[in-house]
């Protein structure tokens, strides 16, 4: 199981993490990357920072569980999850998932499916900054759902059609 | 008195996270629970009685998410033979 799993401060370096995931495997037709940017406002109201508390260890744990999980769902050839903590201002990156496999379809699923779940299982949180005060983000419903709709069985949607 | 191993209180570390850690005031320390608190969910409901910052930060424990030994559980989960018990809030990573 190939997989990248990291945790940083700093911002992420997109196009030289890929490019190094990739490298090493000749038979990748597809990679799919997702990246989590920081939006300037929250909720309609325009935000200073983000700051992102995790659970050190628990955090790698969880993320590698889904990763698990991911190439046992999918043929993937290689995966990256690379998660920021600490201060990020508006426009910088906050995570980098890049999943490749032989073709699309297992790229752009697990690629979603490792999102939808660093969304509501990975233990991170997010607390915004605005006009000098601070306050956490709430979990929104729309995100359990959508990590909810990969616990039914392995996913029928391209054999429905 | 406790005979053997049953039942026996013991040391726990438990760490906070995000506003759970800001209401109880630390990041983390190490609890003694007395014997009757075998679950998860008896275990926030004795720290919500220790005091007011507990009380503050467990006064709905049903939003409160927790993990023993990094790994999520439920609310009815056994805290027997854990060595670290997390509390946080619902996750907004990603």
């Amino acid at each position: 199981m190939p997989a990248i799993i990291r945790l940083q401060r700093e911002p992420i370096a997109i196009a030289a993490e890929v490019e190094k995931l990739v490298g090493a495997h000749k038979d990748v037709g597809a990679v799919v990357t997702f990246t989590g940017i920081c939006r300037a406002d929250e909720n309609g109201a325009p935000i200073a920072a983000l700051t992102l508390e995790h659970y050190p260890g628990m955090a790698e744990a969880e993320i590698a569980r889904h990763v698990e999980e991911a190439y046992a769902r999918w043929p993937l050839l290689a995966a990256l999850v690379i998660h920021r903590y600490g201060r990020i201002v508006p426009g910088e990156d906050i995570v980098l998932v890049a999943t490749a496999s032989s073709h699309r379809h297992a790229a752009f699923a697990a690629a979603e499916f490792l999102m939808d779940y660093l969304k509501t299982r990975a233990p991170f949180w997010k607390q915004v900054e605005s006009a000098g005060t601070t306050a956490w983000v709430e979990a929104k419903s729309a995100d359990d759902a959508a990590a909810e709709r990969w616990s039914a069985p392995p996913p029928q949607r391209d054999a429905a059609k | 008195m406790t005979s053997g191993t049953a039942g026996q209180s013991k040391k726990i570390k438990v760490r906070y996270f995000a506003w759970v850690r800001e209401r109880v005031g630390k990041p983390e320390e190490e609890i003694e629970p007395p014997a009757g608190v075998a679950t998860v969910a008896e275990l926030m409901a004795w720290l919500a009685d220790q005091g007011e910052h507990y009380a503050y930060a467990f006064e709905n424990p049903k939003v409160i998410r927790a993990a023993i030994d990094r790994n999520h559980v439920r609310s009815e989960a056994r805290i027997e033979g854990a060595g670290e018990i997390a509390f946080f809030p619902p996750m907004t990573g990603g």
